[in-house]
């Protein structure tokens, strides 16, 4: 059972990536970017990662996701993209990269499956008596305290930097993309 | 049940699929996609190897590396905007304003 879900869920990850990539128009590829992200946030519950499979279904299909369809839509591009030249050379170059870490991982021994799992029928003591969301947030506010507060000043940081740049007339006087003066 | 190597492998191939997008698409958009295809790799990968060694720490690192996802993307399109009202296009064969 967990291998199939393993097998559905890690296909259609692969296949959506490479849609993402290939597809020409931007908001085919946004949309098989969505369902992407839906795929993986399953692999993270058959994983034991509820949390973040939340997180991730919320934070990218629900915000980053929705914020480049609205640029894209934004900029209204027609579909007059099409790949570099070197699309041969960025193909054989992928494959290199591929076929050097496959090796790779063939070779280093990985950590056998944990105990827990094969032993008992169902989660460790410790995993059933805190859940996934509280044993995470338990790590984030004492361990990992100082840098959720500097994830929260990037994040401020950000935002700060977006409305500057994205705002008409803060980078200086010139003229808009059709010619006419601002 | 599934070990571990499938999961990187199946990391590795996203991976790879996100850096051929960088290298071989000419919108700058698919460009910032194929990044976030190549962060939700790690993810991947993260989340993986904090189940396998039974260590909550790699769950928190996802967590840090959504935040600064978030953060790029607003960042990343605020520039693909002030960008595309300079030059009108978001084609990087075209951005070469720098190009010696």
């Amino acid at each position: 059972m967990a291998t199939l879900s393993f097998f559905y869920f890690g296909s259609v990850i692969v296949l959506t990536a490479l849609l993402v990539v290939a597809l020409r128009n931007p908001v085919y590829s946004v949309i098989a970017l969505l369902i992407m992200f839906f795929h993986i946030a399953g692999l993270f519950v058959t994983l034991h990662a509820e949390f973040l499979a939340a997180v991730q279904i919320i934070v990218y299909a629900g915000a980053i996701l929705v914020l480049y369809l609205f640029v894209v839509m934004i900029l209204n591009l027609q579909q007059d993209d099409s790949y570099q030249k070197q699309v041969k050379l960025g193909l054989g170059l992928g494959l290199l990269a591929l076929a050097e870490v496959i090796y790779i991982i063939s070779k280093v021994a990985l950590p056998e499956e944990p105990a827990r799992i094969s032993t008992a029928a169902g989660e460790s003591a410790a995993a059933a008596v805190a859940g996934n969301t509280e044993t995470v947030g338990k790590a984030l506010y004492t361990t990992y305290l100082f840098p959720f507060e500097v994830a929260s000043l990037i994040l401020l940081v950000a935002m700060i930097g977006a409305i500057i740049m994205a705002k008409k007339g803060m980078m200086g006087p010139g003229v808009g993309p059709t010619g006419e003066p601002r | 049940m599934v070990p571990l190597s499938y999961y990187m492998i199946l990391s590795a191939i996203v991976f790879v699929t996100g850096v051929v997008g960088v290298l071989i698409r000419r919108n700058i958009i698919m460009l910032l996609l194929s990044i976030e295809l190549m962060l939700n790799a790690t993810n991947i990968n993260f989340v993986a190897f904090s189940y396998y060694l039974d260590n909550i720490a790699g769950q928190v690192f996802v967590f840090f590396a959504l935040t600064v996802a978030a953060a790029e993307v607003a960042v990343g399109l605020a520039i693909i905007i002030a960008l595309y009202r300079c030059k009108a296009t978001v084609n990087v064969a075209e951005l070469n304003l720098m190009k010696w």
